[in-house]
């Protein structure tokens, strides 16, 4: 027999070894990536072909070619165009963008009276970041203030007219300005009017739920265009003789108009995936219906759909560019509009001039989906299975 | 007993006002007497407005000459045409790109979408990124960015460029040579018909057999065969009637050929890469929602990867897919009203000019919702039908 | 926060609603305290808005001369650019007082668009402009025939376009877009080889494009564009003042009231002129017309007479360098003409 010594105990885990050479390292995160089979390979090659095929000229257009301050047209434009540009130079105007930068801001906003949109877009930003931050607190006062004190302190401070302010008529409103006003007024009072005609479509009468149907239906399976045309020519005939709309409060109505059938359908989805058992709930306590509701039904549904809320206002911001169809000029129509300056016209411009509005846009917009991702994670009480 | 039988009788009917049916009467009532006080009061004002200034009203204008010409004629259509006719044009201006569009868009996207799920790190990341880009810039920017910043920097006609098959390009469109179909030709058109009849029938035949006996058939060869033998048999068997209108310089343009313009490519691309970013989306969400077991069971029966995608996950990611899909080509054909922004004289377009011609307003703005709404529904109506048939593989 | 967003809409609506209490056209103005002028979305000459966001122009002008016969101050006016889609809907529906928009008098715009023309303020005609350096041997609009051809939709100058290729059995391409601004980019782009408007309209253009020198306007004119502002139907009080503030521009200028001299005229012996210019004993040619007696005064103070309205805004003043031609004084063989003042 022979005899164990027992009294070696291993106390500790083990060290982890390495992983074996052929699973780490970057050697073999581009086997598994981009060298995984023959095919992979052909991919890899075409997908670096592509690449190497467009992305320096990008760069190259978009930074090192490019000219970024300038007083006209002839730093951007070649000799033979009559610039000071060697021929065959091809670069982005951002001249262009730098001199018009005013303009495609705010539009033809009086230059004295500047400092009034600047002012509102500066109260924005400092009441939305906290609020987007979730361990700031107060968000109770926070919201307060930007949903209900900014607008009104906005529309004094933009619009005018009052508090001796000098009035300043919507038509001198442009660039991001327009894009911007008109979609978070927009926002304002689609959302409100989404929230009615989700209830309605799921009311339990007859003439309001079908009412409902229609508009939403009807509303859903037209372009935002016809609804622009609607609400520039047709909507003055439905008027009394003498009474007139100014026109961006039309392209608010038409654009509100149309944002709140879109909304309506995301929150009707919202309010379906609430159970019965909420509803029945809420009956049980003896609650009418519209602090059913309220207190009840609309906080679960609403936090459920916040992505697709948040999807419609992103639809909303890029179809804001369409004003431009009722020579309304928002960020884009602005863009568009400063094409016609002979002191610019280059081959150039129009390409800068777009890439310019285009990057604003998609700024916003990814930022926008991004937050929404965020919070969808933060929020996610565990309704989804 | 007697305070239980009060109890009963006492709350059981309660307030008259309080009882939800006659509730829901009475506020419907009001509903509809603000809705017909409403719209009374709309069509008075625009009666009143109307006559009040003298308009004409009434669609007869349609039956009259329209006097301008149209870019884009896919048919007969003159100056001398009536209001209705260019209408129509528009409409068939509209249904073209639209329809173009959709195809487009949804290769574009299934290849993105699918991409995204690649196992080659580079192309999911360029597919990412394709998606990011187009998904969050307003489909009019990317309609200029074609118009204004690619396609109006072409060459001018003089220097065009040459491309094969005699066609070329430049800042006027794309130009490629006309087929002009000579005697006998119809015979190639039938030979074509019969060619799909044949391969569908040889589809069908082709799984009966592998549902009742297993055995595979080379469906998609033998159907290649037929679509494109056939026809190219019959050419060659009624003497070849084919011959080429190729375009060719003159004084201002290129005559001759199909000509493209640069506003339907603008449009048709700017749609197609634009909608393909959203289709992408929803092709990722599509196979990501088959579950990974159906894929490791395929697997596990023996199926081969290409298979395993074909019949087990695409016909599943399907049904998934196609909701959205729906109304992904229900926007892509709203958005094609973008037209009127770069001169495609398409419905939209076409009916703002025959509003401006005749001061009409109201009914031209009718007209182009009626029209829109229309192939919304039928759209909606297709997509329901192919949405049933693909609900009813689930077993 | 539903509330509270309804409040504001409403708020806002009363702030952007123009609501009119009052019948008559002249009667609103005075209310408002200015006059709202439906003008182009920029063209040369015409109404443009310049580097400072004034609008300049002949069209322009004219609003300014009739806000000088109603407030005595060139000044009270304010300007809404319209589309040609947009111009008809915005009179007819009262957001505009006067459209003052290089418009074509057309007698079914008259009869069937509900408005009233009130004279011709420049009388034009449709050309066409092309490319002379990439043209070279084009001298004549009969040489087109095969060109593609840029044009502004919804406009005379569309359908004139259709009848006269037509009517010389010549083929072209129309290039189509709804606002001026595209039509200018696209031709400037060379996406077509001819742009069609009227005239004046051309010579306009051509000055806002890369290379003004290379571009010619052919000779031929097409039609008929006789351009003037128009009211809405129904307003006779109204129609008239915008109708006579225009012949006061002509009379001014055939009586050689000029912006410099009409202080000194006042008190000029010429019997005629201190009627035109309210200097009569016991006048009522103002107030029957429903403005103040020295209406005419204000108008030449304001803006000048039509001559130098002209010559500042198209003719040797302006960049556009337009000769009278035409629009010259029925006295200097011209067809601007108007009636007495008396």
């Amino acid at each position: 027999m022979q005899e164990h010594d027992t009294s070696w105990v291993r106390t500790e885990m083990a060290l982890a070894q390495q992983a074996p050479a052929g699973v780490r390292g970057p050697l073999a995160w581009v086997r598994k990536n981009l060298v995984g089979s023959v095919g992979d390979v052909i991919l890899t090659v075409l997908a670096i072909a592509l690449v190497v095929m467009i992305v320096p000229p990008i760069i190259n257009w978009a930074f090192i070619s490019a000219q970024w301050v300038g007083p006209d047209r002839t730093v951007c434009a070649t000799a033979a165009q009559g610039g000071i540009q060697p021929d065959g130079w091809s670069g982005a105007c951002w001249a262009f963008v730098n001199a018009k930068f005013g303009q495609l801001m705010l539009g033809r906003y009086p230059i004295e009276e500047r400092w009034r949109p600047i002012l509102v877009a500066i109260l924005f930003v400092v009441l939305l970041v906290p609020l987007l931050i979730p361990r700031v607190p107060r968000k109770g006062l926070n919201a307060i203030l930007l949903f209900l004190v900014l607008p009104i302190v906005a529309f004094v401070l933009l619009v005018g007219g009052m508090f001796g302010l000098p009035h300043v008529e919507t038509q001198l409103w442009g660039g991001l300005l327009v894009t911007l006003s008109l979609s978070f007024v927009g926002i304002a009072v689609s959302l409100p009017m989404g929230i009615v005609l989700a209830l309605g479509r799921r009311s339990k009468m007859p003439i309001v739920k079908t009412l409902c149907v229609i508009f939403i239906e009807f509303v859903r399976g037209i372009p935002l265009i016809t609804v622009l045309f609607f609400a520039s020519v047709m909507l003055p005939l439905f008027l009394p003789a003498g009474v007139s709309f100014d026109k961006y409060l039309r392209a608010l109505i038409g654009v509100s108009l149309f944002a709140a059938a879109y909304m309506a359908e995301v929150i009707r989805g919202g309010l379906q995936a609430i159970p019965k058992g909420q509803y029945e709930g809420a009956d049980s306590l003896g609650l009418g219906y519209w602090q059913k509701m309220t207190l009840i039904v609309l906080p679960q549904a609403l936090k459920l759909v916040i992505p697709g809320i948040v999807n419609t206002f992103i639809g909303m911001f890029k179809d804001t560019s369409l004003v431009i169809i009722i020579s309304m000029f928002d960020l884009l129509g602005v863009v568009k509009q400063n094409f016609a300056d002979a002191n610019w016209a280059t081959p150039q411009t129009a390409r800068s001039g777009l890439i310019f509005a285009a990057f604003v846009f998609w700024l916003f917009c990814f930022g926008m989906s991004r937050y929404s991702m965020y919070t969808e994670r933060r929020l996610d009480t565990g309704h989804k299975r | 007993m007697a305070s239980q039988e009060v109890i009963r009788e006492e709350p059981s009917r309660g307030s008259f006002i309080n009882d939800p049916k006659v509730r829901g009467i009475f506020f419907q009532a009001v509903v509809v007497i603000l809705l017909v006080a409403g719209v009374w009061w709309i069509v008075h004002n625009v009666i009143e407005n109307l006559q009040r200034l003298h308009i004409a009203s009434g669609f007869g204008f349609l039956k009259n000459r329209a006097g301008f010409d149209i870019p884009v004629r896919p048919i007969a259509y003159t100056s001398d045409s009536t209001y209705g006719d260019a209408i129509i044009v528009g409409l068939i201006n509209t249904l073209i790109v639209a329809g173009a569009g959709i195809i487009t868009a949804t290769i574009i996207g299934f290849v993105v979408g699918i991409g995204r799920l690649s196992r080659n790190w580079l192309i999911r990341k360029i597919c990412t990124v394709y998606v990011e880009v187009f998904r969050n810039i307003p489909p009019l920017l990317v309609i200029f960015f074609w118009y204004s910043g690619v396609l109006a920097v072409l060459p001018a006609p003089r220097d065009s460029f040459n491309l094969p098959f005699g066609s070329f390009l430049n800042q006027r469109g794309f130009y490629f040579p006309r087929a002009i179909w000579g005697e006998g030709s119809w015979l190639i058109f039938v030979a074509l018909l019969v060619g799909i009849a044949m391969a569908w029938f040889v589809a069908r035949t082709a799984r009966q057999r592998q549902m009742a006996t297993g055995q595979q058939f080379p469906v998609l060869w033998t159907s290649l065969a037929l679509i494109v033998g056939l026809p190219l048999l019959a050419y060659a068997l009624s003497g070849f009637p084919l011959s080429f209108d190729f375009p060719k310089q003159s004084t201002f343009n290129l005559t001759g050929g199909f000509q493209i313009g640069p506003e339907f490519l603008s449009l048709y691309l700017a749609l197609s890469f634009y909608t393909a970013s959203f289709i992408a989306e929803i092709v990722r969400a599509g196979i990501l929602g088959v579950s990974k077991g159906q894929t490791e069971a395929a697997g596990a029966l023996g199926l081969r990867p290409g298979s395993i995608l074909r019949l087990v996950v695409v016909p599943q990611a399907m049904r998934i897919v196609i909701p959205p899909l729906t109304s992904q080509y229900l926007n892509l054909t709203k958005n094609s009203s973008l037209a009127i922004a770069i001169g495609y004289p398409d419905l939209t377009a076409i009916a703002g000019t025959v509003l401006n011609q005749t001061g009409q307003a109201v009914e031209g703005v009718l007209i182009m919702m009626v029209v829109y709404l229309i192939i919304s529904l039928v759209t909606s109506a297709v997509m329901n039908v192919v949405n049933a048939r693909m609900a009813l593989v689930e077993r | 926060m539903k509330h509270i967003a309804i409040g504001i809409l409403g708020a806002a609506a009363l702030g952007w609603m123009a609501s009119a209490a009052s019948a008559t056209t002249l009667g609103d103005v005075k209310a408002k305290g200015f006059i709202q002028c439906g003008v182009s979305t920029g063209l040369a000459g015409f109404s443009a808005p310049d580097d400072k966001g004034d609008w300049k122009g002949i069209d322009a002008d004219f609003c300014r001369a009739v806000a000088a016969a109603v407030f005595g101050d060139g000044t009270k006016v304010k300007f809404t650019p319209l589309s040609a889609k947009e111009r008809f809907t915005a009179l007819q529906s009262g957001e505009i007082d006067i459209l003052s928009r290089n418009t074509t008098w057309t007698i079914n715009r008259d009869t069937a668009l509900g408005l009233n023309f009130i004279g011709v303020t420049y009388y034009d005609g449709q050309g066409f402009m092309i490319n002379a350096k990439k043209l070279p041997g084009v001298n004549s609009a009969l040489q087109l025939s095969g060109a593609a051809v840029c044009v502004q939709s919804g406009t005379t100058t569309e359908l004139n376009l259709a009848d006269y290729f037509k009517a010389n059995k010549m083929e072209y391409n129309p290039v189509v877009f709804e606002k001026l601004e595209e039509v200018n980019a696209a031709y400037d782009a060379g996406r077509c080889d001819v742009y069609t408007t009227d005239q004046s309209g051309l010579y306009g253009i051509r000055l806002t494009l890369s290379a003004p020198a290379d571009h010619v306007v052919l000779p031929e004119i097409i039609s008929k564009e006789p351009l003037g502002p128009a009211v809405r139907q129904g307003d006779d009080q109204w129609y008239h003042i915008v109708k006579w503030t225009y012949f006061a521009l002509l009379q001014a200028e055939e009586l050689g009231i000029t912006q410099a001299n009409v202080e000194e005229l006042k008190t000029s012996d010429n019997p005629e002129i201190k009627r035109v210019l309210g200097q009569e004993a016991e006048t009522k040619i103002g107030t029957d017309l429903g403005v103040s007696n020295d209406w005419v005064v204000n108008i030449v103070k304001a803006v000048g007479n039509y001559g130098e309205m002209f010559e500042r805004n198209v003719g040797t003043g302006s960049p556009l360098k337009i000769a009278r031609g035409i629009n010259a004084l029925w006295t200097k063989g011209g067809l601007q003409y108007a009636p007495p003042i008396r």
